[in-house]
Order: C-alpha cells, then structure tokens, then sequence
C-alpha cells in the first residue's frame, strides 16, 4: 500500500508570529521552526496502516529549504522517503496553489492513501486537503477520529458536529485526521541516524510541469493589516487560599449563578 | 466587482437549516440586493421557510435522496458549479463547518478560485473584502477578492447575530443535475450522535475549559464538578489536551476547534497559545488560573487567578454549593 502524507514546517506555535509591515509576509527570521505537531498524527497513522499491511510511507511537503528539517523528522519516525517542493516564488502561497503543488507531487509518486491533517497550525485555512483530493479526482474523507484500511476498503469515524459519522470509501483516497487520532511516536536515535540515508527529492514546482504556479496569491489580496484591540486590562491576583471566592463573587457580578 | 448577489450554502438536517446559515443570510442581506440559498439533503425543500424568514429570496435545493447517504464535498461541489455558472452570483458564503469546508474547498479547486477561510466579517469596500483575525487575534487582517467571481468565503459560525428579515418562505427551486457516478464510492454508513449532559458546547451561557494544567486527564472530572453545579455550562479544551488524547476533539475551543461566545469563560490551567484564545476571546467575561503569572491568557482575562487550579476547583465547587444551599 503506498501512503503518502503531506506534512509542513511551520513558526513554532508557541511564539506569536508576525507579518512583515511592507510584503504582509510571514516573518521568518529569527523565528523557530517545527513540524507542525497536528503532522505528526497523520505521519503515525501512515505509519501503523503500512506497518499492518505493508508498503511505505512517503511525505511530502512544500516550503523553504529549511522545510527539510520537517521532512526529516517524518523520516526518522519511519517514513521511507521524502519529497520537498522548493521556490521563492512559492512564498506566501494560498491554499489552492499549495494545494496544486502538492496534488502534482503526490501524482509523481503515485498512492493508494494521502493523509493530511485538517488543517496547519499557522495557516488554517483548512481547506488543502479537500482541495488535493478535487485535483486529484479522489474523494476526502476528512476530519478522521480513526481509520482502518480492510483490504481496498477505508473506514473512517468522522467528526460531525453532532458526533460522529461512520463512512466507507473506495481507495484511492484523501484522508484528514484529527489531533488524538493516535499517539505519534518519538522518532529513534536509530531512526535518526537512518533518516540522513534515507531517498529525499528536491523539486521545483518546474519539475512538477507546473509552470508559473508560483506567485501564489493570484485573485486575492490582502489591504489592511491592524493590531486588534486588546481587551481592558483585568484583575490579576495571587491565589492566597482564597481566589475560589473571588471567582464565585464574580460569577454573581455577572449574574450567571 | 459590485456585490449584486450573494449565494449562502446551507447544511441542512431535519427540514432545519444550522443556526451559522442564518447568520449568514443576515449578514448577505445588509450587502447585496439578491440573497439566494443552496441546500442538498433530501429535506432540503423543508428549509425553506426558515431560508425565507432571514432573507433568501430562492432555494436551489438538491432533494436527491443520495444526499443522505454521501459525504457532502465531492457532489456539492459538482452541483454549485453547475449552478454557479448559470446564475452568476458574485459571492458564496459558507460556515466554518465540516461539511461546509469540505463544499468550499472543492469548489475553489473545481473552479480555479481562491478561497478566503476563518472570515469574522465580510464588507463591500471596493470588492468583496473578508476581515479575519491572525496570531491568536492580536492582528486583524483583511483580504480582498482582486480576480474573477465568484469569490468564496468561508466564515467563522457566531460572526453575526441571525435576525428574521420578516421575509416569506423561499421559492424552491429543484436541483436536478444528476449526482456522478464516483461520488457513490463513499458513503455514510451511520450517523452517531454525542449524548452530552447539559448544553451544548456553542450555545452554554457559561463555558469551562481544561488545559495542560491540569496534570492528568481524570483532573478534568473537577470540571465536570463545576459544570454540574453551576447547571448551565458546558466543558471544554485546549488542542493540547485534546492532541494528548484526554479528551475528545469535540470539547477543543479554539482556531481547530469550536468558536464559543459565551457570558462566562473559564479556562483553568490554559496558558493562552494563540490557538486557543481564536475561539474564546468572544467571551463577555474570561476568567483564568494558571501557576504561570506570565501564561499570555491573563491578557484576556478580566478576572485572574495565579495559582493551581487543582487547589481552586474543588474549593470554587463546595463555594457555590454553599452559596446555593
């Protein structure tokens, strides 16, 4: 079974980021960079479907060239082989010419599965996966709480508002999968060192046949950039023993007890 | 591109439409002089009224009794482009929602149009502009759509107020382009609902959350504790107690999570990450506790309290008992 898992470097999502006043850019500089943790449900689901069944996992990302430090990290968790779609015209792309980039890459490996996370941490359009699945002509089955694979069959429980749906789908297919979907494994000192060894491509978005796909933003525009209001400052106190009163007397200032 | 007619897709289930499609249609209605809905489900004709009532002159709906048993995405997708193409409209509103998100995405793709996602507003100011919010709401960004129509906007459910327009019920008109063969290769086998104590997590007045500070996934009974007590709260998550599998991804508030607005928001040991204070910061009230004196949700909060929540719930719940009693 050949699973192929779309995953991104992003700005370490515990520091708040910020867009260059002039470009409306991402500032990337000076600015730590990790693979975004809802990627690593998604590299482990791929992982457990081949373990169980075999086959490989390969991932596939689009970003800058220090993106291979997430592609890495999905090959030392056991993924077979990488492939990272570089460009500077690339920069600041949308959700449709991300997703563009990444059907054309993942069409040049071939698959049977393409999981994806709902949505990237930075970003969060939350619209990639289903757009890859449109160009590639594939149904998604997004919003993943579980999957299996029994024979050519993916079973999925997926999140609705009201609970969940129980659906069945024909392979090939796009499959998004929620946090919690499964516990992601730690990658290895092993897995590690086998990473640096392991096949990686580095592509342009030329490679792929896609010529003038950059540019990324075509149709829209961003015309104002403000810092937010801020809430007025509130109330800030040490818990001495008795902050659980200062909280009950609050909640009958708003009247909600 | 002036705005002559806005498009609003509208899930339905039950003959009902969800509370964000009529949010949307009250907002279309301030912008635009045309305000049509679409729907697929095979109830789809049932919505109409409710449509009518908060501005949607015509319903296209799609009655196909095969809506009930496919994903959404693929078939919608197909179906508005159809009908995109014959009437023209300049925008199309979708919810934040699962299946929404799912219709928007493969439509923008099926089209060749960008999508502008996680809107909190929408205006006219030389074209369709959507205001979002970035970096755990400390920008505010606005995005204007600069090509061909349509432009499609996805929309955070809660942005506006859903007021009737007094409106009589749609004129229904049927969907009837046929349903593609390869959209039958995925089906919903089942529907199960969450049976959940007390209110829903999008409509409770009062809304307390868990996060990482609370040590260990069964800390978060105390919160149950609470809500039991208080009556009319719902409970809550951070992504990260959600991504460590304590609780399910239905109870994470936040920018991947639900979008809640209630009087009262209580987030105890929650540090603040951005992810988390896109869905909260709506509250009318926030109050935290957190060990961390400099945990970023103390910005939010009108009322802070530094020190361990696991000292303060099981106090603030014998508080109010007493209080009632």
């Amino acid at each position: 079974m050949k699973v192929v898992v779309c995953v991104k470097q992003i700005p370490d999502p515990n520091t708040t980021g910020q867009l260059d006043p002039t470009t409306h850019l991402l500032k990337r500089e000076g600015v730590e960079v990790v693979l975004d943790p809802g990627d690593e449900f998604g590299v482990e689901a791929g992982l457990q479907l081949v373990e169980a069944q075999g086959g490989e996992v390969t991932v596939v990302s689009m970003g800058p060239e220090r993106g291979v430090d997430a592609v890495r990290k999905a090959l030392a968790m056991g993924a077979a082989k990488g492939v990272l779609i570089s460009d500077d015209a690339l920069r600041g792309s949308d959700a449709l010419t991300t997703a563009r980039v990444l059907a054309a890459a993942i069409r040049r490996e071939g698959f049977d599965l393409v999981i994806t996370a709902t949505e990237s941490t930075d970003g969060y359009t939350g619209v990639v996966p289903q757009m890859i699945a449109e160009l590639l002509d594939v149904p998604a089955v997004t919003f993943a709480k579980t999957l299996e694979v029994d024979g050519t069959t993916l079973k999925v429980k997926r999140q609705t508002e009201a609970g969940f749906d129980l659906v069945e789908s024909a392979l090939p297919a796009v499959v998004s999968v929620t946090a919690g979907v499964n516990e992601p494994r730690y990658p290895s000192l092993k897995g590690i060192m086998g990473a640096k060894s392991k096949p990686l491509d580095r592509l342009t978005p030329g490679d792929l046949g896609l010529d003038g796909a950059g540019g990324g933003t075509a149709g829209q525009g961003i015309t104002g950039v403000e810092p937010a209001p801020q809430r007025a400052a509130g109330s800030i106190v040490k818990d001495d023993g008795e902050g659980y009163k200062l909280i009950a007397d609050f909640l009958a200032e708003k009247k909600v007890i | 591109m002036a705005v002559g007619k806005i498009w609003v897709f509208a899930e339905v289930a039950g003959g009902k439409p969800t509370p964000v499609a009529l949010e949307l249609l009250t907002k279309a209605r301030s912008l635009a002089g045309t305000v049509e809905a679409v729907a697929f489900a095979p109830d789809a004709a049932d919505a109409a009224g409710d449509l009518g009532a908060h501005g949607a002159t015509t319903l296209y709906a799609g009655t196909d009794p095969l809506w009930g048993e496919l994903l959404l995405g693929g078939p919608a997708a197909d179906a508005l482009a159809t009908l995109i193409q014959e009437h023209q409209p300049d925008l199309v509103l979708f919810g934040m929602t699962y299946n929404s998100r799912d219709v928007a995405g493969r439509l923008a793709a099926k089209l060749g149009v960008p999508v502008i996602a996680n809107g909190l507003d929408v205006s006219d100011a030389d074209g369709v502009t959507v205001h979002s919010s970035v970096f755990g709401a400390t920008l505010n960004v606005a995005t204007r759509f600069e090509g061909g129509g349509p432009a499609i906007a996805i929309i955070r459910p809660k942005s506006f107020v859903a007021e009737p327009s007094g409106g009589a019920a749609a004129a229904v008109t049927q969907v009837t382009s046929p349903i593609d063969e390869k959209h039958k290769a995925s089906r919903v086998t089942d529907r199960v609902a969450d049976v959940a104590a007390g209110p829903k997590l999008e409509e409770a007045p009062i809304v307390i959350s868990g996060g990482r500070g609370l040590g260990d996934p069964k800390n978060f009974e105390l919160l149950d504790r609470l809500a039991a007590v208080l009556g009319n709260a719902a409970v809550g998550a951070s992504r990260a107690v959600v991504d460590a599998g304590w609780v399910p991804y239905a109870m994470q508030v936040g920018q991947t999570g639900k979008t809640v607005k209630p009087a009262v928001y209580l987030a105890f040991g929650i540090s603040g990450a951005m992810q988390h204070t896109v869905g909260m910061k709506g509250a009318k009230a926030i109050v935290a506790v957190n060990r961390d004196e400099n945990a970023p949700i103390f910005k939010l909060a009108d009322l802070g309290v530094v020190g361990d929540a696991l000292k303060v719930l099981p106090a603030l719940v014998e508080e109010l008992q007493r209080r009632r009693s």
